[in-house]
């Protein structure tokens, strides 16, 4: 891109635009495999973020830094090499802190070379803005992941285990909806979010129409 | 556990469907989905590009064991993946150009297709030998372009359904996508 470079000054916005307005799951649908796959259980979903939120900000703080060194044409492979350092190295930490939740995640840890929001991150922003940005960019998508992750873990959780956390937290007549943490549970859950930040969204535009109206002026 | 190679076959295909039970390769099931035709060939093109990174990474794994660095496994099998769909990409705009502009956006894309890098490091961690994993990779492409296929089939028709506004595009998808995977469930215990 032949366009001069734009520097973002680091504000609020900066971070916060990662967890709500640009959302890595549930508005720009990148990551999904991760966020269907993972989610059966709480804390399955809240280490899955955290790991891919670390390999996130380093990767692009690294990109950020070598962003006038690589050269435009081979700079995607550079990039998954970057990444995939960082996916080498969680692998090795996790196994190390928990033999349990290394086999729980499975090849997802691995997979988050793959992972379509760090590779994003990386062409849209690390590798057009100063490392302070980036940082603080990187980190606000990264927590924005995990709180996707975890809103559906918990949900899936409730209502498939009727745990949260592994404590038990549904009356003794509740008949878990085992559905939930087999996979199409991931599908629906899901679909079920988005329907229903469709349908918050809608409410708003519709508010903000009725308020145009009774305002007399647009 | 010996297994035979329909086995595997079946097991890659139906029973444990790569995007419909394992959930790899949701991007392109979401994104190409909405077409019969470019579906097939996104799935043929995939399929492809996993064979031929299923050989390479057998292969390299070999090497990388004998030389005691498995440790940079996951850095190699994601160059193998990167070179072979420059391979592919090269092939399609060579042989047929309207498809290399169908496909547009999602081809490159296949690199970050979790599904490969899956499929690589899964036939690496079942010890698969040389035809297993070729048999592994073939399997697991029919599955995904299955899966494609079928929501293809269901979204053209679902153009002419009314759905309630708020869940059309990816919400709908998705829950098709459960009942789906709610349907492949059933193949559980068949291999």
């Amino acid at each position: 891109m032949s366009m001069p470079n734009q520097y973002e000054q680091v504000t609020a916005d900066t971070f916060l635009r990662g967890l709500w307005e640009e959302n890595p799951v549930f508005v720009m649908l990148l990551g999904m495999c991760p966020a269907l796959a993972v989610t059966n259980s709480a804390i399955n979903a809240i280490s899955m973020g955290l790991a891919t939120t670390f390999v996130l900000v380093m990767s692009s703080a690294l990109i950020s830094i070598f962003r006038n060194f690589i050269p435009k044409q081979v700079r995607i492979v550079a990039y998954i090499v970057i990444i995939a350092t960082f996916v080498t190295i969680v692998d090795y930490l996790i196994q190390a802190i928990s033999l349990d939740l290394y086999n729980a995640l499975g090849a997802f840890i691995q997979l988050i070379v793959a992972n379509c929001v760090i590779l994003g991150r990386a062409e849209s922003y690390a590798s057009r803005q100063k490392l302070g940005a980036t940082i603080v960019n990187s980190f606000g998508s990264g927590i924005g992941f995990t709180i996707a992750l975890l809103s559906m873990g918990a949900v899936r959780e409730i209502l498939g285990a009727g745990a949260l956390f592994g404590v038990g937290i549904m009356p003794v007549g509740f008949e878990p909806w085992v559905v939930m943490v087999l996979p199409p549970g991931g599908f629906f859950v899901l679909g079920c979010w988005l329907i229903i930040f469709a349908w918050n969204k809608k409410r708003k535009e519709q508010a903000q129409l009725d308020g145009a109206v009774a305002g007399g002026q647009a | 556990m010996e297994d035979s190679l329909f086995s595997i076959f079946m097991n890659a295909a139906v029973v444990s469907n790569f995007v419909l039970a394992m959930f790899l390769g949701i991007c392109p099931f979401l994104g190409v989905s909405n077409k019969v035709d470019t579906s097939l060939n996104m799935g043929m093109a995939t399929t492809f590009v996993m064979v031929v990174s299923s050989a390479a990474a057998y292969a390299i794994n070999l090497i990388l064991s004998d030389l005691g660095i498995e440790f940079l496994r996951l850095i190699c099998y994601i160059a193998v993946i990167a070179s072979s769909v420059q391979l592919v990409e090269m092939v399609v705009k060579k042989f047929s150009p309207a498809l290399f502009q169908a496909l547009g956006i999602f081809l490159p894309l296949i690199t970050t297709n979790c599904a490969i890098l899956g499929l690589t490091l899964f036939q690496t961690s079942r010890e698969y030998d040389f035809i297993q994993s070729l048999v592994f990779a073939l399997g697991a492409g029919a599955g995904f372009t299955l899966a494609l296929l079928l929501m293809a089939g269901i979204r053209e028709k679902l153009e002419l359904a009314k759905t309630p506004d708020i869940a059309q595009g990816a919400a709908m998808t998705l829950m098709i996508g459960g009942v789906l995977s709610l349907a492949f469930m059933g193949f559980a215990g068949l291999a």
